[in-house]
């Protein structure tokens, strides 16, 4: 077992750091302030094939392993929350079901343009009355001669208005529960497909969060994704790898506030000295320091498991519980440290705590997770 | 067409900070770079590349860890590297650097050599033009622009108050400035192939055509007899008024000093 | 190489479309303490075409004597003719030191003349000194390492010690009038094989601005001026004293302003009788560039700037509302000390 990054992953990290110093960072306040999504960003995540990191290269993808993908949205996360969920969000839910489930006439549509960046990609699974519990889907999907047609809505879906490409999750046969619910491919334009409200929330407020309305959608049955029935394996799946994207995401922001804190603390004076002399702060960071050390191990290890064994859904959850978890402690004694400043939007760890708390709830609440891991260690 | 860029392993000296308490440089913890000159050279390189197909080669001589300098320059596209790097190379001035890395161009096919103008912690910019020299072929300094025509190239070559538009037929060497343009990223698909499917050749004094009078130490006409970090002037009076206290006070000051 | 054979302080003249560069002036003050402490003199190696008239000014500068070396092929600064040029001034000639301005040219002639020679080549010197233990050797001072530390550079051993030198370092002497001195027209034989490259195009950058190494008076904006359009505030305080405005690095970089206007490590180096520094941190980069300035006031928000170490007046203000006043109070006393 080897703690040390190869040359290559920390290359790497050198990469995505600088691009988020230099092409996010200097973004992060005005898209939160705004709520815009970052649309020029994408372009240039595009241009550096950011947004097919652990896609095969004959796919067009960049070849590399989900280590060095996690490590992008741990490094971008760092300086914008908004930034690395549009990311995480393109790649781990939107792209990777569709080529590992995807036929080669569907992938050659649909993934090949996702893995080069050339479209983005979104992924449906929530509806009003469907959250944690999935299996509740409403939308319905009926097949009619050579198309489905879709009635429903989904709710709360990352990346909705500026997305290509949809995979979406709806009910084909009632009687059947979890084994009557199927995946399929939605492009923007398919007729009666649309995009509905826009979600004002608390954080990552650049992040497009949307409803989506289905009114008699015609989908081709080309696009049905993986198999009729199996779409609730597709999205748990799917949603396996998305959450170690999103435990990079807690682990990045974590980082961040934890930096800006340290710089701050031994720049403030109080009492005559920088309060980084003060026991208290020392063991405040201290912690810091520790736990976030522990998330990213958690995070590593589970995108190194996610490549190497069948199953990682116990590594994945894992990582995703507690990451989240360092992540709302840490921004949140972050502003606490940084006093009044923290609390004012001159300084980003306000924004960075106010990001970090979705982390807890979003794929796969932290209830969940340990409901995840529980059943894997209870078996 | 071949063209060669050559490179240096730098530390960051922008972020090189004097010790408060002893004076000395704090070097330890600063990130180690390709020079900003050369990274600018290499992507005119690139840039060449991509508008009219060339095999781009890149050369640095150092110590061993200058490796990571060279899989970074294959990581943003370049073809092929090459670390000149020997014990004997070591304690070089820029007439030895020079020679030494002329020796080893002479193994490589080019028609174009680029390097930067000046390294961020020697600073001297004399590499370039004395490579150019023992090669003999023309050099071009202060390149911004480059443009391919044929067998020439064509360059806006910088002065102070001025540019040259100068024509050149190849093989010539052109140096650097950091202004030329701002480099790309490298990709990460980029790195895993540099580190992964490439190789980076390594030339040593067995490889190279080179006289040992004139390499090393022993080939350095010019030597370090001191360094010294530099005293600051000594801090003089700091004052915390309001706009308009202040505005006098600097009035005062000038006037005491005949300046007003 | 015997190194005895070798005397004489040689400088290269720095002539563009028949104008002396101010840093030749500065070279020929500074090669005159040389001679005389190395007991020998200063020669002035001119370069050009129809430029035999600049050798008075040379003559008042400082100059001994005078190397001319004139042909057509000089006319404009190319690489190769000078490189060729020198180089033959120096077989014939062997001086014991050759110093070049550390310019666009110098930086590029020299390190071809060096290795063409085989000789040491030091960049960049901010001071030069001849040694006392009886070598008289020269030391060679320079910036190294991003301008973090001086080194000392020494070459005993090969002739000529050759120096590119910083400009607006060194004091050119006070002229001396009707000074005539002996002009060697050194006959070349450049041939076509010397012409390896073609000028295509001169183009002049078109500014009426004055050059900041030649300002007395300096006021100077970095990243606390918060935008371009408060660089107004500046020009106006210049225009008051009568200087002009420089800059430091971020602001060029961020496009506010030509970077003709940078001073620091990488910008010019300028020694005015005044600089007022406003907004500006104090990066030890920058500071390379103008704190040997005579009087320097600095005016920043931030108490713990750096720039305050080298200030001789500090002003922990808002730059944005001191200067406006700062500028009245100087027209008025003007205005005053005028009537």
């Amino acid at each position: 077992m080897d703690f040390v990054l190869s040359k290559e992953h920390e290359m790497a990290r050198t990469l995505y750091r600088d691009f988020a110093e230099n092409e996010i960072k200097p973004l992060a306040q005005e898209l939160d302030e705004e709520e815009r999504f970052p649309v020029e960003t994408v372009e240039k995540m595009r241009k550096y094939g950011l947004l097919g990191i652990p896609f095969p290269r004959e796919y067009g993808g960049q070849g590399c392993d989900t280590l060095s993908y996690v490590m992008c949205i741990e490094e971008v996360a760092k300086v914008c929350g908004t930034t690395s969920v549009v990311l995480s969000g393109h790649t781990s839910l939107g792209a990777a079901p569709i080529l590992k489930y995807g036929t080669p006439e569907q992938i050659e549509k649909y993934f090949i343009p996702l893995a080069k960046g050339d479209k983005l990609g979104a992924f449906a699974l929530t509806e009003p009355n469907a959250g944690t519990d999935a299996s509740m889907q409403q939308t319905k999907a009926v097949l009619e001669g050579d198309h489905y047609v879709l009635n429903g809505s989904k709710i709360f879906i990352t990346n909705a208005g500026y997305a290509d490409t949809y995979v979406i999750i709806a009910m084909t046969d009632k009687s059947k529960g979890t084994k009557g619910i199927t995946a399929f491919i939605v492009e923007k334009d398919f007729p009666g497909f649309s995009v509905g409200k826009k979600e004002k929330k608390m954080g990552i407020r650049g992040s497009s969060t949307c409803e989506l309305i289905f009114e008699n959608c015609i989908v081709p049955k080309e696009n049905l994704l993986g198999k009729e029935g199996k779409g609730f394996n597709l999205a748990m799946n799917t949603l396996d790898g998305g959450r170690i994207g999103i435990a990079a995401q807690a682990l990045g922001l974590a980082e961040g506030a934890y930096d800006e804190t340290v710089k701050y603390v031994k720049e403030r004076k109080q009492f005559g000295k920088p309060i980084a002399k003060f026991q208290n702060t020392q063991f405040q960071i201290a912690d810091m320091a520790t736990k976030i050390k522990a998330a990213q191990m958690l995070v590593y290890r589970a995108a190194i498991a996610k490549d190497t064994q069948k199953v990682y859904s116990e590594e994945a959850a894992m990582a995703k519980l507690y990451a989240a978890e360092v992540a709302m402690e840490v921004t949140t004694k972050a502003v606490q440290l940084h006093g009044g400043y923290g609390y004012t939007r001159e300084y980003p760890v306000e924004r960075m705590m106010r990001d970090a708390k979705i982390t807890e709830i979003y794929e796969g609440t932290s209830e969940v997770q340990r409901m995840v891991i529980s059943s894997t260690e209870l078996r | 067409m071949n063209i060669v860029v050559c490179i240096k392993q730098v530390p960051n000296t922008n972020e090189v900070k004097l010790d408060p308490v002893t004076g000395t440089l704090i070097r330890e913890g600063v990130p180690s770079i390709i020079n900003p000159d050369d990274k600018a050279g290499l992507e005119a390189a690139l840039r060449l590349k991509d508008a009219n197909g060339a095999h781009v080669t890149v050369v640095s001589m150092g110590p061993p860890q200058a490796d990571a300098a060279l899989r970074e320059a294959l990581a943003m596209g370049a073809d092929e590297a090459v670390l000149v790097t020997d014990r004997a190379f070591g304690g070089a001035d820029t007439l030895a650097t020079s020679t030494t890395i002329a020796a080893a161009l002479k193994t490589l096919q080019y028609d174009l050599i680029i390097t930067g103008r000046q390294a961020i912690d020697g600073d001297t910019a004399q590499v370039g033009p004395q490579i150019a020299e023992h090669l003999g072929i023309p050099n071009i300094s202060y390149a911004e622009e480059i443009k391919l025509d044929g067998d020439y190239v064509t360059v806006k070559r910088q002065y102070e108050d001025r540019y040259h538009i100068i024509k050149v037929k190849m093989p010539c060497l052109i140096t650097a400035l950091s202004e030329l343009n701002k480099p790309r990223y490298m990709t990460p698909g980029g790195i895993f192939d540099a580190y992964r499917n490439k190789e980076v050749k390594i030339l040593t004094r067995q490889d190279i055509e080179v006289d040992d009078a004139t390499i090393g130490l022993k080939g350095s006409p010019t030597r370090v007899w001191q360094t010294f970090t530099k005293s600051l002037k000594a801090a003089g009076q700091l004052v915390n008024l309001d706009p308009q206290e202040s505005a006098d006070y600097m009035l005062e000051k000038l006037q005491e000093k005949f300046i007003i | 190489m015997d190194i005895q054979e070798y005397k004489g302080v040689f400088i290269f003249v720095q002539q563009v479309d028949n104008k002396i560069a101010g840093v030749s002036f500065e070279l020929l003050g500074k090669a005159k303490e040389l001679a005389k402490d190395m007991e020998t003199e200063v020669t002035a190696v001119l370069l050009g075409y129809n430029v035999s008239g600049l050798c008075k000014d040379l003559a008042r500068y400082g100059a001994d004597k005078i190397i001319l070396v004139d042909d057509k092929a000089l006319e404009i600064y190319m690489t190769e003719p000078y490189a060729h040029a020198m180089y033959h001034v120096i077989e014939k000639y062997k001086p014991a030191v050759v110093l070049y301005g550390a310019t666009a040219i110098g930086r590029d002639l020299a390190p071809r003349v060096s290795a063409r020679v085989k000789t040491g080549l030091t960049a960049d010197c901010t001071k030069l000194e001849v040694a006392s233990d009886g070598t008289k050797n020269l030391q060679m001072t320079r910036p190294a390492f991003g301008g973090n530390i001086m080194a000392t550079i020494l070459c005993p051993d090969h002739r000529p010690q050759m120096a590119t030198v910083r400009p607006g370092v060194m004091q050119k002497i006070k002229p001396v009038d009707g000074a005539e001195v002996p002009v060697d027209k050194f006959d070349l034989t450049i041939s076509k094989d010397h012409l390896n490259v073609e000028i295509l195009d001169v183009i002049k950058k078109v500014s009426n601005k004055m050059d900041i190494q030649d300002a007395k008076i300096l006021v100077s904006g970095g990243r606390g001026m918060g935008c371009p359009e408060n660089f107004s505030l500046l020009k106006n305080l210049a225009d008051a004293l009568g200087g002009t405005v420089s800059s430091s690095r971020a602001c060029v970089d961020a496009g506010w302003v030509e970077k003709d206007l940078q001073v620091g490590q990488t910008g010019k180096t300028v020694r005015p009788n005044l600089y007022i520094a406003c907004g500006i941190s104090g990066a030890i980069q920058h500071l390379a560039g103008m704190e040997e300035s005579d009087m320097i006031i600095a005016i920043n928000r931030d108490e713990t700037a750096p720039i305050f170490d080298v200030a001789d007046y500090g002003i922990v203000g808002d730059v944005t509302k001191i200067l406006p006043l700062f500028t009245e109070e100087v027209k008025k006393a003007m205005a005053a000390r005028n009537a």
